[in-house]
């Protein structure tokens, strides 16, 4: 049985390409969905890819949190729907309150385009499956309004509860609070990670192909979830 | 014209790069005497008719804020 992966589309979405072609790299069936349609088409997993979704206008992922594709996701996520979401992707999912905190200028005002090695702290997701906790990767990291911020309260919350994902190793690229370069919710089917899986799937045109993992992991995680149903 | 003026500003404790980046700037217009700048928005809502300052406000709560990181008032322009 193929996995389907949807991977919306939003007005100004830029990442929506690599990320179909890293689903289908990894073995599994990209779907392209709109922005504008509510209909998820029986997807298995959702991506809601890097960019600028509306111009990031207002603030980052504020517009298209309310775009007709995304009340359908945020729903579908609270049921249990994988949902990853990547650069934007994150902004948008803070945005619609599936995870805590915000994202926000970085704070050295530039924007970071480099390859980032990171930090795997939390296997416990449905994206993260497939690494080991301490195992450090490397994939692209380009944002302008990637530093990670929430009150201490939340901050401790995310460390307690093992839902830090990844966080930087060596240089910080935006000043993220406690080196926090992906979260997840605590069900750990919504992850939201900064840097960008989608572009190192292949030795050619990324640092590694690290990035594919996020994706095996989802069907190691949909293969659980289907052996539950069968036993319940 | 009804209109009512929306201003969100980003919660103190929240690192604010722009704002540090003009208060760095204005010694080299020889301005000396600034401690802190922040920097917010503005926004204008115009209604057809009364001003709702309550429907204002859920605006201001769900799409022109994040509560997260923003505070924001709500005020009646004169």
């Amino acid at each position: 049985m193929t996995t389907i992966v949807g991977v919306v589309t939003f007005p100004g979405s830029l990442d929506d390409r690599d990320a179909v072609r890293a689903v289908a790299r990894a073995g599994a069936t990209p779907v392209r969905l709109w922005h504008a349609d509510s209909d998820l088409h029986g997807v298995d997993a959702v991506i809601l890819p890097g960019g600028f979704s509306y111009g990031d206008y207002l603030r980052c992922g504020a517009i298209a949190r309310f775009a007709p594709v995304m009340e359908t996701i945020a729903d579908a996520a609270r049921g249990g729907l994988p949902v990853l979401g990547i650069c934007n992707g994150f902004q948008i999912l803070c945005e619609a309150h599936l995870l805590p905190g915000a994202l926000t200028r970085n704070d050295h005002l530039l924007f970071r385009n480099r390859d980032q090695r990171l930090r795997i702290r939390s296997t416990g997701s449905a994206w993260t499956n497939e690494f080991t906790v301490g195992q450090e990767i490397v994939i692209p990291v380009k944002n302008g309004e990637g530093r990670y911020v929430a009150d201490a309260h939340t901050l401790d919350q995310l460390e307690a509860e093992d839902r830090i994902v990844a966080r930087y190793a060596g240089d910080n690229p935006n000043g993220s609070m406690r080196d926090i370069a992906a979260i997840r919710n605590a069900a750990g089917n919504v992850v939201g990670i900064m840097p960008h899986p989608e572009h190192a799937i292949d030795e050619l045109t990324g640092p590694s192909q690290d990035g594919l993992r996020f994706i095996t992991s989802l069907f190691k995680h949909l293969a659980g979830v289907r052996l539950e149903g069968v036993a319940a | 014209m009804a209109l009512v003026v929306v201003d969100v500003m980003l919660k103190p404790e929240i690192l604010d790069p722009q704002g540090q980046a003009v208060a760095n700037a204005l010694p080299r217009l020889g301005v000396s005497e600034v401690t802190s700048v922040r920097i917010g928005k503005r926004i204008e809502i115009e209604f057809s008719g009364e001003p709702d300052l309550e429907q204002a406000r859920q605006i201001a709560d769900k799409l022109l804020a994040n509560p997260v990181i923003e505070d924001f008032t709500v005020r009646v322009s004169p």
